[in-house]
C-alpha cells in the first residue's frame, strides 16, 4: 500500500514541471560542484600574484576569472556549493532527527509529556537565536561540526510542532490502536509505525529546511563567522564580492546568482513534493 | 481580554529570564574575557578596571548582580565603550533599527499584499504565473545579496539615492526596500493562497449571487478574513526583521544596534551582547503578544477566555 503512494507522489511530482526543472536544475548544480574541481588544473587554495582580478576567460582556464589572490573563481565557487550543500543536508538531517522524535514523543504519550514538551517548544520560539549562534560561533571558534550543530539545533522547532500535529491525527488510526492491544510498546511504536507513516511529511519539511540552512549558513559567513579561509562557502564568497563590487562586480555576481539558484530550485522542489505528497492542499 | 494579556505578560518574565541567563552563562564559559588584549596592561590597572565593574566577584555574584539591576531596567556599563551605558546605546541605535524594519514591513505589507490579491484575482493567468515565479526568486535571494546589488544598481549606478550613512529620508529607503524584499515575496504569496480560499467561500458565492460589484466584494467582504493569515506570519516577520537589520546595517553602515552585536561579541563585551540579546527576546515576545491579540480582534472565532 505504501508503495502505490509513493508512485502515486512520483506521478504527481513528475507532471509539476517547476518542480522537475528545479530538481534537475539542483542534480545538474551538485554535479559540477562535485566534478569541476577535479577537471580544473586550480585548486581553491593556491595563491597567483600574477594573475589578480582576472576578468572572466582572459587567462588560461580561467573560466570566471580570478579573486583579489589570485585565485580561481570557478573552483574556489564550487568549493562554496559543496560547503554550502553540505552544511545544508547535514544541518537538515540533524534538525529533523531532533524535530521528528520531539514531536512523535509529544503526541503520542500525550497528557503531562505533551504539555512539557511542547510548552518548551514554545518558550525556545521566544529566543532570538540568532544572536545565541553568532555569539557561540564568535566565542567557540568557527568550526564546521559547531556550525551543523547549532544550525541542526535552533532550525527543529517548526518540524516538532508539525510531526506533532501529525501524530495526533494517527494516533486515534485503526492500526495504531491494534498494535497497541498487541502490547507494542512506545519506542517500538514510535520508531516502526509512526516515522514511517510520517515519512512523507518530514520529506517536504527537509526539502524545505535546508535551503534555510544554507541561507542561514551564508549569513553566517557573510559577517565573517562560518568557515575560514582559505577554505570558502557561497556566504563568505558573495560578501567578499560585496567588497569589490564597484569594480569586479562578477566576484559577486557569480556566486550570488547560484546561491540564489540553489535556494531557488529547493523551494520549488519542496513545493511541488508537498503538493505530491500532502494532497490535502489540493 | 485584559486577564489573558496580563497573563502572557507574566509568562513572558521567565521566558526572558531563561533568555538572560543562557546568555550569561554562554558568554562566560567562553575563554577570554573583556579586558585580556588590551595593550599590555599592568596588571594592577587590569585588576582595578576588572574591580570596578566587578568581574572579581564569584560568577554567582555577578550574575544576580546583573539581575538585579535588570529588574531595574539598568543594562549595565558597556564594556567596549568606556563611560557609556548600554541603555545609551541601545537609546543612540534602536530608533534607526525601528524606522528602517518600520517601513520595511509596511512596504512589505501594502506591496506584498497587493500583489498577492492581485495574483489571486488573475489566477492561473501570465500575471499569476510571473508573480509568483518572481516571489519564489525574491524568497530565494538572501539578504546580503540584495543589499549590495540594489546599491551597486540605484546608488553607485544610478546615483538616485545615497549608498549608506543616515540622516533623512533618501537614506532610509534602500535599506528599507533590500529589507522588505524578501517578505514581500512571502506576503504575496500567503495573500494569494488566502485571497483565493476565502474567494471560494460560500459567503463569497452568495455576495456575487447578489450582483455585487467585484470591488464591494473585495474590499468589503473577502479582505479581511482573507489578511488574517498575514497577521499570524507577522510574529516570525518581525522577528527575522531583527536578524535581518544587523545585515543591512553592516552593509548600509547604518549606526543602528545590530552592528554592535558581533564587535560586541568578539571583545566580550558582556554587557552589550546581553542588553541586546534581551531586547531583542523581550521584542519578539511582545511582538508575539500584539500578534496573538490583532488576531482575537480580527477573527470572531477566536476567544481568549481565561
Amino acid at each position: 500500500m505504501s508503495g502505490s503512494l509513493w508512485s502515486e507522489a512520483w506521478r504527481r511530482l513528475r507532471a509539476n514541471r517547476a518542480a522537475i526543472g528545479g530538481g534537475g536544475l539542483l542534480l545538474l548544480i551538485v554535479l559540477a560542484a562535485l566534478l569541476l574541481p577535479l577537471l580544473s588544473p586550480y585548486d581553491y587554495y593556491t595563491l597567483d600574484w600574477q594573475h589578480l582580478y582576472l576578468p572572466p576567460g582572459a587567462h588560461g582556464w580561467h573560466l570566471l576569472g580570478t579573486d583579489a589572490l589570485g585565485r580561481d573563481l570557478l573552483v574556489r565557487t564550487m568549493w562554496g556549493c559543496r560547503v554550502s550543500l553540505l552544511v545544508g543536508i547535514a544541518a537538515s538531517i540533524v534538525s529533523v532527527l531532533i524535530g521528528v522524535l520531539w514531536g512523535t514523543t509529544a503526541g503520542y504519550i500525550g497528557g503531562r509529556t505533551d504539555a512539557l514538551l511542547m510548552r518548551a517548544v514554545d518558550v525556545l520560539y521566544s529566543v532570538p537565536f540568532i544572536p545565541f549562534v553568532i555569539v557561540l560561533t564568535v566565542l567557540f571558534g568557527r568550526e564546521l561540526l559547531l556550525i551543523f550543530v547549532a544550525i541542526g539545533a535552533v532550525s527543529w522547532l517548526d518540524i516538532a510542532r508539525i510531526v506533532r500535529g501529525q501524530t495526533l491525527a494517527l494516533k486515534s488510526r485503526e492500526f495504531i490502536e491494534a498494535a497497541r492491544v498487541a502490547g507494542l510498546r512506545a519506542p517500538a511504536m514510535i520508531l516502526r509505525h509512526l516515522v514511517p507513516n510520517l515519512l512523507g511529511i518530514v520529506v517536504i519539511y527537509a526539502t524545505l529546511t535546508i535551503p534555510t540552512v544554507i541561507l542561514f549558513e551564508a549569513f553566517l559567513s557573510f559577517l565573517g563567522l562560518g568557515v575560514q579561509s582559505p577554505m570558502t562557502s557561497l556566504g563568505s564568497l558573495v560578501a567578499e564580492g560585496a567588497g569589490r563590487m564597484q569594480s569586479f562586480p562578477h566576484l559577486l555576481l557569480v556566486p550570488a546568482v547560484l546561491l540564489a539558484a540553489i535556494i531557488f530550485c529547493f523551494n520549488f522542489l519542496g513545493d511541488g513534493l508537498r503538493d505530491a505528497l500532502d494532497p490535502r492542499d489540493r | 481580554m485584559l486577564r489573558y494579556t496580563l497573563r502572557r505578560l507574566l509568562g513572558a518574565i521567565p521566558t526572558l529570564l531563561l533568555i538572560a541567563t543562557l546568555a550569561f552563562a554562554m558568554l562566560h564559559a567562553a575563554p577570554g574575557g573583556p579586558f585580556d588584549s588590551e595593550k599590555q596592561m599592568l596588571p594592577e590597572i587590569q585588576k582595578s578596571i576588572e574591580a570596578q565593574y566587578h568581574l572579581d566577584e564569584p560568577l554567582w555574584r555577578q550574575y544576580l548582580r546583573y539581575l538585579g539591576n535588570l529588574a531595574h531596567g539598568d543594562l549595565g556599563p558597556s564594556f567596549q565603550y568606556r563611560d557609556t551605558s548600554v541603555n545609551e546605546l541601545i537609546a543612540q541605535g534602536f530608533p534607526v533599527d525601528l524606522a528602517v524594519g518600520g517601513t520595511a514591513i509596511l512596504i512589505a505589507l501594502l506591496l506584498g499584499g497587493t500583489i498577492g490579491v492581485f495574483a489571486a484575482l488573475h489566477r492561473n493567468s501570465w500575471w499569476d504565473h510571473g508573480l509568483m515565479a518572481a516571489a519564489v526568486l525574491g524568497i530565494s535571494v538572501p539578504l546580503f545579496v540584495i543589499a549590495p546589488l540594489l546599491i551597486l544598481v540605484f546608488a553607485i549606478g544610478l546615483h538616485w539615492l545615497p549608498p549608506g550613512d543616515w540622516g533623512g529620508i533618501s537614506h532610509l529607503l534602500l535599506p528599507a526596500a533590500a529589507l522588505a524584499f524578501p517578505y514581500t515575496a512571502y506576503i504575496a504569496r500567503l495573500m494569494r493562497g488566502s485571497t483565493l480560499e476565502v474567494l471560494g467561500s460560500r459567503f463569497i458565492l452568495t455576495a456575487r449571487a447578489k450582483g455585487l460589484p467585484l470591488r464591494t466584494i473585495m474590499l468589503r467582504h473577502a479582505l479581511k478574513p482573507a489578511l488574517l493569515p498575514l497577521v499570524s506570519f507577522l510574529g516570525p516577520a518581525l522577528a527575522g526583521v531583527i536578524t535581518g537589520s544587523i545585515v543591512i546595517e553592516t552593509t548600509f553602515g547604518l549606526p543602528g544596534i545590530g552592528r554592535y552585536f558581533t564587535t560586541g561579541a568578539l571583545n566580550r563585551d558582556y554587557t552589550l551582547v546581553m542588553g541586546i540579546t534581551i531586547l531583542y527576546g523581550a521584542l519578539i515576545l511582545g511582538l508575539n503578544l500584539l500578534v496573538d491579540l490583532c488576531y482575537a480582534a480580527l477573527d470572531p472565532r477566536v476567544r481568549y477566555a481565561r
